[in-house]
């Protein structure tokens, strides 16, 4: 078996006293979309926050293609960089849709890069919109940019927060036949956080249940939904409230 | 009766503004450059302190940046004579760096000292409105950047790249805060001729002496330097009159 890309031993987030996350034990395979189900304000987004290494754990370890890193531990800024999030509401810069995909190319030291930027964009649709301002696009055409800059630098892990949230079904189905795209294509390995179990059941291999910052269960689609060890799943999983 | 004479007079003063500075009167000219030098250098000065200060203020939160900004705000609204006094003070022989004595420490009544009383007037508004210009970025940009691989350094950059426009208004209000002052650099300058004498401390001058039509040319130079200056800081910001 190939080693995990992320192994998490351990893991504690807590919030001025107020613990938020407590997941004892979580392996995310190579190639493997995993979607991590579960109400508001049950630490989805604060797990993602801990895998893209934008904060540092309180306790515990996130290892990462075998390497550790826990508290005190600094991530090298070529390991982030392995790894990128698309967030629920996505913040652009003002300036046009080119520059925005080539953003994270920049900072890489990728100057010539418009070909891959106008390869990314055709991925996501919005070929003849490289020159528009950002200010100037719909909710689902910034979403799709947005996935644009993501996939653009090629990583081998994107984390989605509720990528789709808040947007038509025609935006839904557009951005979710690419995410299994670039998974299939690019065997990205991806975690997408959602609401919407639904949506988990559709795009991944494997779903979690997150409960009150615990990790419930997490099993691949076909127990996760049918067969659930833990009933709070299957309350969860028929679309009923679990608290 | 006495109405009319003063408007005339008015009316001939600006009919010899435009006569001295069609036939290039040196010593016009002399206050105007000398003018342009202390005040651009004072704006140059607190551009580069006062900028990376309101980035920091706004961008990051540590104990004592309530006491700064309220620092801060009190020394946007310092009356410029205020400051000259403090400015005279610290420089007058007796003063805590008039006695150092060293070369880098400008004395009283001359360009240097204008300047430095310039940038005190002028680098609080500089810092302020930058700060205020940085919070007012959409702060999941920073979350977003990050998770894109920038550093703290480039994501910062970034942040201030986006509050641009409010950034140029904060030189443009430092700025005006001192080409257009007078209290300070009467105090700290003197208005020798040929030495410390500035537009301002001219006009003054002029008006006292009864010599309206100079008064009046230098008001109107006064003038046409502060639109072209915001002119041209519009024409920074990537705007027009027009817009």
């Amino acid at each position: 078996m190939s080693t995990p890309v992320y192994h998490l031993k351990r893991l504690v987030k807590d919030y001025g006293g107020r613990r938020v996350l407590h997941v004892d034990a979580l392996d995310v395979q190579p190639g493997e979309i995993l979607a991590l189900v579960g109400p508001s304000g049950a630490g989805k987004s604060t797990l993602l926050r801990l895998l893209n290494f934008l904060e540092r754990p309180t306790r515990g370890l996130v290892c990462f293609l075998g390497e550790e890193y826990g508290a005190l531990q600094s991530v090298p800024l070529e390991v982030r960089r392995r790894v990128t999030t698309v967030f629920q509401r996505p913040v652009l810069l003002n300036r046009t849709v080119r520059d925005n995909v080539r953003y994270g190319l920049l900072l890489r030291g990728q100057t010539d890069a418009l070909e891959a930027v106008g390869a990314a964009l055709h991925q996501v649709g919005l070929a003849g919109f490289g020159r528009e301002r950002s200010r100037t696009l719909s909710g689902g055409e910034l979403q799709r940019v947005a996935l644009a800059r993501a996939m653009v630098l090629k990583p081998e892990v994107m984390l989605l927060d509720e990528p789709t949230a808040n947007l038509d079904p025609y935006n839904v189905g557009l951005i979710e036949d690419i995410l299994r795209q670039i998974n299939r294509d690019l065997k990205t390995t991806m975690v997408l956080v959602t609401h919407n179990v639904f949506q988990a059941r559709r795009l991944a291999h494997r779903v979690g249940l997150l409960l009150d910052g615990q990790l419930l269960e997490v099993a691949d689609v076909l127990t996760f939904f049918e067969s659930p060890r833990d009933p709070r799943t299957g309350a969860f999983a028929r679309g009923e409230m679990v608290y | 009766m006495a109405g009319g004479s003063r408007i005339d007079g008015i009316l001939s003063g600006f009919a010899k503004a435009i006569q001295l500075l069609a036939k290039g009167d040196s010593a016009l000219y002399r206050i105007i450059v000398l003018s342009l030098k202390v005040s651009g250098t004072a704006l140059v000065i607190s551009t580069l302190v006062g900028i990376p200060l309101g980035v920091l203020l706004g961008l990051s939160r540590f104990h004592g940046r309530k006491l700064v900004v309220a620092l801060l705000y009190t020394g946007m609204g310092f009356p410029p004579v205020v400051v000259g006094l403090f400015v005279y003070m610290l420089l007058s022989r007796s003063g805590a760096l008039g006695r150092l004595g060293w070369p880098i420490i400008p004395t009283l009544f001359t360009p240097g000292a204008m300047v430095l009383a310039q940038s005190v007037i002028s680098f609080p508004l500089v810092a302020g409105f930058t700060m205020a210009a940085v919070m007012g970025v959409d702060p999941g940009l920073r979350m977003q950047l990050s998770a894109l691989g920038a550093t703290n350094w480039q994501a910062a950059w970034t942040v201030l790249a986006e509050a641009r426009v409010g950034v140029i208004v904060s030189i443009i209000a430092g700025f005006g805060s001192i080409i257009s002052e007078v209290g300070a650099v009467m105090m700290v300058g003197g208005n020798i001729e040929n030495s410390t004498r500035v537009l301002t401390t001219a006009i003054v001058l002029e008006t006292n002496k009864g010599q309206f039509s100079l008064a009046i040319a230098l008001g109107v130079v006064l003038l046409a330097l502060s639109f072209f200056a915001n002119v041209a800081m519009l024409r920074l910001q990537g705007r027009t009159l027009d817009e």
